[in-house]
């Protein structure tokens, strides 16, 4: 495993290695994007510390890989992948949690970033990823008769669903 | 009868045109109706994707569908005759583009605009349905990604001559009628 440079951590995140160096598990800045890897059980507490203290105001965008069929392959299967903006200081980062195969679950943080309600809907729907505690975890893009989650490696591209009836009941 | 008893019109009737055949003319019933139905085509833009754009300009000065007489563009079902599916229908959209044809009055018609109408295009994949055929009857296909508003213009056309050999009766005595 790679050696966690802390000093670069500490340079681009003051204060984020202190509280969170045991559960990073890889650190990488390539051509300037950082990226943190780290433990799915502190992942709410790292978003809250970067909202709160290094002012990383917008969740931009939350989304899942499939790493199945990736070369060489990675410690988990399911990742899923946090990108921030901080409009203040007009820099970004990544927070990236690796999921387990039989168990794709984490903690939602829809009520740390609103936007994220809507992003893992859309991680749940095509990954099959549960996010714990969100209000609404309904399907956002497949349609309600649905069944599996496209975006998986193992879903044939051509599984066509065909949508019998539009329901109004089946929610946005 | 004396002059003052004509009626004061009577004067302006060239006597020649009191013949019938000078002012009137014989055609079979299918025709008439036909012939003004293909020329006042009124269309429902169904436009889901980039082909949408391209109606744009079919309808705009430049190729002017109105010189085909299908320029009352209507965005109620209720009022038009003939949809156009310009763009990509996923399968979430399949019942609501079923649904939009299912409110149109008889007689109307299906042009399948560009490939991804037609055919799901270049759409391989689990979400799009590979044809609007597989839920609405679709009476021309329109090739192109997007087609050139030229062709968008020869598919109406190529419509107009298919109302033109088609029967007026409703498809649904049809069927009654023919036993088919
Ligand atoms: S056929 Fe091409 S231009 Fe038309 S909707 Fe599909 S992708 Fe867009």
């Amino acid at each position: 495993m790679l050696e966690i440079d802390t000093n670069l951590l500490e340079s681009k995140l003051p204060g984020f290695s202190n509280r969170f160096g045991k559960d990073v598990l890889t650190v990488s800045d390539h051509r300037g994007d950082l990226t943190i890897e780290i433990q799915p059980s502190v992942l709410r507490d790292a978003l809250m510390f970067l909202k709160a203290t290094l002012r990383f105001e917008i969740l931009m965008d939350v989304f899942a890989m499939d790493y199945s069929k990736f070369d060489p392959p990675t410690r988990e299967r399911f990742a899923v992948i946090y990108n921030l903006y901080s409009v203040s200081q007009q820099r970004r980062v990544r927070l990236k949690v690796f999921l387990n195969e039989d168990k794709p679950e984490i903690e939602s943080v829809h009520d740390v970033y609103a936007s994220a309600n809507w992003f893992e809907r859309e991680a749940w729907d095509l990954f099959g990823i549960v996010f714990k505690g969100h209000p609404h975890l309904v399907r956002i893009l497949c349609h309600h008769d649905f069944e599996g989650h496209p975006l998986r490696k193992d879903y044939p591209s051509d599984g066509y669903q065909r949508l019998k009836s539009a329901s109004p009941a089946a929610g946005i | 009868m004396t002059q003052d008893k004509n009626p004061p019109h009577a004067s302006l009737i060239n006597p020649e045109d009191a013949d019938i055949r000078n002012v009137a003319f014989t055609t079979r019933l299918e025709d008439f109706v036909n012939w003004s139905r293909k020329n006042s085509l009124w269309p429902l833009p169904f436009g889901t994707a980039c082909c949408a754009i391209e109606y744009m300009s079919v309808v705009s000065s430049h190729y002017d569908v109105s010189r085909f007489g299908a320029e009352v563009v209507r965005f109620s079902p209720r009022q038009s005759d003939c949809i156009l599916v310009l763009g990509t229908v996923v399968e979430k959209m399949g019942p609501v583009l079923r649904e939009i044809y299912d409110q149109m009055l008889e007689p109307k018609w299906v042009i399948a605009v560009g490939v991804c109408a037609s055919s799901g295009g270049f759409y391989r994949a689990y979400h799009v349905m590979q044809g609007i055929d597989e839920v609405v009857p679709v009476d021309v296909y329109v090739p192109g990604c997007p087609p050139t508003p030229e062709g968008i213009i020869y598919g109406m056309m190529k419509l107009q001559e298919k109302i033109t050999k088609g029967g007026i009766v409703r498809a649904r005595d049809r069927h009654k009628l023919t036993g088919k």
